[in-house]
């Protein structure tokens, strides 16, 4: 049942992109049925009363599935509680008391833009580079006219479920985002409307994300902080439709 | 025309795409490839890991077989090819193995940490100036770069010790292996640093191997719980028996007390004489 | 009070039989030759389902166009949190479903007050909405011989709804994003991330342009294009407390409206009867939990007043399944209006559970006994987590606890059949038009039609517009209409830095919330609403003197953002109050207590009412003119709902 409790926080404030940032610390009277971001609008309304600039922080959907959310909360990406967005987090996750250090995503390729927002559009950028099936409005065929075994599309969908959040960037001591990339592409090399592409696009995502993140040395914490679970196996079949990319004759492609 | 907005705040690449190496080189170009070229050389490497330790456990059955091993490696292939071909062809795809997955090894490193460090505005150094908490990375996958350098540095002593016979200096025999293994491991501080550097060796299989399943996609659900099963078996085989040498030495179950063709009688091609004799007569 | 005109819209429907409507107005329209159509620049605002799948299509037909979305990037638009699924006359089932069936059930569901052209071609492009989707790698849930499966959906008696897990949403919008982010690839579109709308500008009484914030740099900059396409969703936040996305607004089509673009049935909103209820009095956002919940869920409260005891201690002959009781045939399936207004009945009449008493059961417990935990946790695993993350209760153990929320607003801009506002040049797709849903939506209708506007139908009417300015180049944006629309903008930033009152924003938008909700909400009556206009106006007063934003124009500034959001709130439920005291009769989401039928079911007046009210805009303090499109049934013949 719920209860009030006190917390003490350590934000990470930062003025703009090129000011340098740091911790500010704050005390905040919270009910645990409250999720932490009403917390932070808590906090925010109090500081405004006081004259003070609210956190700039972002969120969106606040049921988990926008992905805009997203703060490093006491080391971990989103927070304590497993298979959680920050905006699905809830106080009864704290205790009296608690000291709750609050950080932005960070890497390189995530700046901040102000407090805890940083800007993830290198994401989009990768999307960009492949990540869809060429097919223009108008020029589908009937949808079931192409079976699909059922447990490849369960596949496809374990793996399109990512919302794109940067926890996966966040949580690697590398900053790779192969969690996101082989998400994507194993997404659509799972189904058979993707095959057509596959190779290409495999090597183009997997290129550009190398210009933006790090390498992958398979820690797994990725998978550890990611809210939708996205399997590890992913980034396996990334990097084996990496390598059959670089070396496949696409020509024979259509050959059965 | 007005700028887009992505135009104007595009997070410029870190680094750029540079033009495509002709095929196969081009696989070493992009992380992915490297890391592929890691698990490949990896495997190769636990290879020889593995042989070379099977191989040593001929020293428990005594100098003679010992040397027995020994020169059958050498005469591997030789029926065809000129004696000590095939193993000297084996020891330089081994140093080519080595340096691959060292050099590779390296550049992800950096690669990695142009990446991520230094990524807050003012904290420098650290990714999370209020701290990380790991959940999945073990132990052992986050001292890779550690294990590493001490096998590195391990494996020049060793061949300086064992093959090259630089600090042995009189004692060292070439030829005689189990006499070159005894005099050196049965020094109390060559002992301990063996075992400290087998530890991080075995260390370093146990991420690796399971590491290598990832890298080069071998993937399946039908088996994937397996692979972790291997590379902690696999670590613990190459743990167990590069261990038992120096411990046994010390343990005094490998000594030269009661052996025939002691060293002291005389210069290195009759030692080696005499256990060749020592073997036909066997 | 406001005015009333005599003016009658122009629908622009064209004639024929119902069926040949849009086959023949595709014929009979102006064509843009291919070569002609890089010539010509087109604004798309908002990335979700109706502006990314428009920007995409219009991208691949060699439209230059620019796309603008206030996100970080495209994919956050709350048209990814729709859960259920979407509907398609595919008759896959073979259950006797057909497009005549959908555009019925969707009139119907409706409850006569949507326009028979337009709910007819909805139907039509139905089917190849699912095509292009699956096409684009969308993962639709699929039986074991590889082909779609299909479920039920409120208000519906066939199987007619594809769906993606709970997330029908989401995978859809990554697939029209991902045709998007094609088209950026080739240039075909132009992508402005992290700008938000503040103006519609127009030209000689044309659409030609709009001006945006740079919400990073504070930058307010003009844009200048052939035609503008506004997709940005509907106005649910006036609620404050709603299953809308936070940053969901009315800005984009407010603006527009106060440049000349009629806003149609304001008091049109949908209550979703299956959120999670609020759980204290700073609760930020409502979570909806699908409406397929009711295919196996059953609704109870206990018969007693202030019931205080645990689900499971009370005994089954001491609930009232009031649903199941009332409506035979439909029971838990219900549509949202009246699921919704029923639990709002037995609450109010002290039946409420929780903590709070402010909820009614949603019971699974049949079902996983019928059915087993497994096949229940196949179906509705991810709602039931997400259930069990916001409220710390397992709903396999002990039943949801469910309540009304404002989900979906019916109405919107004004649009012909062409999608095309009062303002030449300036169309409105998806949730942000008044739509193909009347006066209620049926379940799984939303994604349906923000993709139908998106995919199929905009692309071709849009070029009936442009034909006609072939060879004039876009307004410039030097142009004094558009330097007086930036400097106005930047006038009005300016202002609300300067008030420096004493509340913040949020917290005149949560007492307008608590205003909209108490007297525009569930049910509304004359005296409440007529208290709401004064009240709202009040506080509206007190908001443009006392409201404070601290911090400058020329960084991110989230509360500077939604200052501007909530003052178009303030008008728009002002609007609202008006339209809902005009239209003096009970119809779908719209529910006036003076008229409803001795059951307590709406009533309408279909002899008075059977019309559409747009609204114009006639300065900030002058009434708003209510103009008239009536609303002519030729193929179905208006009755009383009865879902008995």
């Amino acid at each position: 049942m719920s209860e009030i409790i006190t917390v003490n926080l350590k934000i990470w404030r930062q003025e703009g992109p090129e000011k340098s940032g740091c911790f500010e610390e704050y005390t905040q009277k919270i009910t645990t049925e409250a999720s932490f971001l009403e917390m932070i609008d808590l906090l925010n309304e109090d500081l405004n009363n006081q004259g003070l600039e609210p956190v700039a922080i972002e969120s969106d959907c606040r049921e988990g599935i926008c992905g805009t959310c997203g703060v490093m909360i006491n080391g971990q990406a989103h927070g304590p509680r497993k298979a959680t967005t920050t905006c699905q987090l809830h106080m009864r996750e704290f205790s009296d008391g608690d000291e709750i250090v609050i950080e932005p995503f960070r890497a390189i390729s995530f700046p901040v833009i102000r407090d805890l927002v940083v800007d993830r559009s290198p994401f989009d950028q990768i999307i960009e580079s492949g990540g869809y099936i060429s097919v223009n409005t108008g020029a589908a065929s009937d949808a079931n006219l192409t079976p699909v075994p059922k447990e490849a599309a369960d596949q496809a969908f374990d793996a399109a479920a990512c919302i794109g959040c940067g926890a996966c960037v966040a949580a690697c001591p590398n900053s790779a985002a192969q969690l996101f990339t082989s998400a994507k592409l194993a997404h659509m090399a799972s189904l058979p409307q993707g095959q057509p592409e596959r190779w290409k696009r495999t090597e183009t995502m997997v290129e550009t994300m190398e210009e933006f993140f790090g390498s992958c040395t398979n820690h797994g914490e990725c998978h550890e902080a990611c809210p939708k679970e996205i399997n590890l196996d992913f980034i396996a079949f990334m990097n084996r439709d990496y390598m059959k990319a670089k070396v496949k004759n696409r020509a024979l492609s259509g050959q059965r | 025309m007005t700028q887009t907005t992505s135009e104007r705040y595009r997070v410029k690449p870190i680094r750029d795409r540079r033009r495509e190496w002709p095929f196969p080189l081009n696989l070493y170009q992009t992380a992915v490839g490297r890391k592929w070229v890691m698990a490949v050389t990896g495997i190769g490497l636990l290879g020889f890991v593995l042989i070379h330790m099977i191989g040593n456990l001929h020293v428990y059955e005594g100098p003679a077989k010992m040397h027995e091993y020994a020169e059958s490696l050498k005469n591997l292939g030789s029926g065809i090819l000129p004696r000590s071909l095939i193993l000297w062809l084996l020891r330089l795809s081994l140093m080519v193995m080595f340096g691959l997955h060292l050099h590779s090894a390296i550049t992800l490193k950096e690669m990695s940490r142009k990446s991520s460090l230094n990524a807050s505005f003012q904290s420098g150094e650290k990714k999370y100036e209020g701290g990380r908490e790991y959940i999945a990375a073990s132990y052992a996958s986050r001292t890779m770069r550690w294990t590493g350098p001490i096998i590195a540095l391990f494996l020049i002593y060793h061949l300086a010790d064992m093959t090259w016979g630089w600090w042995l200096g009189n004692e060292f025999v070439p030829g005689d292996p189990y006499h070159n293994l005894y005099s050196s491991l049965s020094r109390i501080p060559v002992a301990i640093f063996y075992v400290i550097a087998n530890m991080a060796l075995a260390w370093h299989i146990f991420h690796g191997a399971w590491s290598m399943f990832q890298s080069l996609g071998i993937n399946n659900p039908k088996y994937n719980h397996l692979r972790r099963g291997f590379a902690a078996s696999f670590a613990g085989l190459i743990l167990l028996g590069n261990l038992s040498f120096p411990i046994m030495t010390q343990a005094n179950l490998i000594d030269e007390e009661e052996r025939l063709c002691q060293v002291s009688i005389g210069d290195t091609d009759e030692i080696l004489a005499c256990l060749t004799k020592q073997l036909e007569d066997h | 009070m406001a005015t009333n005109s005599k003016t009658v819209l122009d629908s622009r429907v064209p004639s024929g039989p119902l069926e040949q409507k849009w086959e023949n107005h595709k014929f009979s329209m102006n064509l843009v030759n291919p070569n002609n159509k890089r010539k010509f620049d087109v604004i798309v605002v908002g990335t979700g389902l109706a502006g990314a799948s428009a920007a995409a299509s219009l991208g691949e037909l060699g439209y230059k166009v620019k796309a603008f979305t206030f996100h970080d990037s495209p994919r956050r638009a709350h048209s990814i949190a729709a859960q259920g699924g979407i509907n398609a006359a595919k008759n896959y089932k073979n259950d006797g479903d057909s497009v005549y069936r959908l555009f019925y059930d969707t009139i119907k569901g409706g409850d006569y007050r949507s326009r028979e052209a337009n709910v007819h071609r909805l139907a039509e492009v139905s089917t190849n909405i699912i095509d292009q989707a699956t096409a684009q790698g969308v993962p639709f849930a699929r039986e074991y011989g590889g082909l779609l499966d299909n479920r039920s959906f409120g208000g519906a008696q066939v199987s007619r709804t594809f769906y993606a897990r709970g997330q029908t949403g989401q995978q859809l919008l990554l697939g029209a994003y991902s045709a998007m982010m094609r088209q950026v690839a080739s240039g075909n579109v132009e992508l402005h991330t992290r700008a938000e709308l503040l103006d519609v500008v127009t030209k000689d009484g044309q659409a030609c342009g709009i001006v945006t914030r740079d919400l990073i740099s504070g930058e307010v900059i003009a844009h200048s294009a052939h035609a503008v396409v506004l997709a940005t969703g509907g106005y649910g936040n006036v609620y404050f407390l709603s299953t809308n996305a936070m940053m969901s607004n009315v800005t984009a089509a407010w603006r527009a409206h106060r440049r000349g673009a009629f806003f149609a049935n304001p008091c049109y909103t949908q209550i979703h009867p299956t959120c999670i209820p609020a759980s204290d009095d700073f609760q930020s956002k409502l979570t909806l939990m699908s409406e397929s919940l009711r295919n196996d869920g059953r609704i109870w409260v206990p018969e007693a007043f202030d019931d205080s005891r645990p689900a499971h201690e009370i005994p089954e002959n001491e609930r009232d399944y009031y649903l199941e009781t009332r409506y035979p045939a439909f029971g838990n399936l219900v549509p949202r209006d009246v699921a919704s207004r029923n639990a709002k009945n037995v609450v109010d009449q002290g039946h409420g559970v929780g903590p709070l008493k402010n909820g009614v059961y949603l019971d699974f417990s049949a079902a996983v006994g019928r059915d087993g935990h497994d096949a229940i946790s196949a179906k509705y695993g991810n709602l039931f987590d997400m259930y069990e993350s916001i409220t710390g209760e397992n709903p396999y153990e002990v039943p949801m606890r469910i309540y009304p929320a404002i989900h979906y607003t019916m109405g919107g801009v004004w649009v012909d059949y062409n999608l095309m506002t009062t303002i030449p040049g300036l169309y409105a797709i998806g949730e942000a038009n008044f739509s193909d849903h009347g006066a209620n939506r049926l379940g799984a209708s939303a994604l349906m039609q923000g993709l139908a506007d998106g995919y199929f139908v905009l692309p071709y009417t849009i070029g009936d517009g442009l034909a006609d300015q072939l060879g004039e180049p876009a307004v410039s944006t030097d142009d004094p209409v558009f330097t007086d629309a930036v400097s106005a903008i930047e006038d009005e930033t300016a202002k609300w830095l300067s008030i420096n009152g004493t509340r913040s924003v949020d917290y005149f938008h949560r007492e307008l919330g608590r205003l909209v909700w108490d007297h525009i909400g569930m049910s509304r009556n004359k005296e409440g609403l007529e208290k709401a206009v004064s009240e709202i106006g009040a506080l509206k007063e007190e908001f443009y003197n006392d409201v404070r934003v601290l911090g400058s124009a020329d960084t991110l500034n989230l509360s500077l953002e939604k200052a501007g959001r909530v003052s178009d709130f303030f008008e728009l439920a002002e609007l609202m109050a008006h339209d809902a005291l005009e239209r003096k009769e009970s119809c779908g989401g719209h529910f006036r207590e003076e008229h409803q039928t001795i059951e307590g079911e709406a009533q309408r007046d279909d002899d008075n009412f059977a019309h559409v009210a747009a609204w114009e805009w006639n300065g900030k303090d002058a009434l708003q003119t209510r103009h008239v499109e009536k609303l002519d049934f030729e193929n179905v013949t208006p009755t009383q709902r009865s879902y008995k």
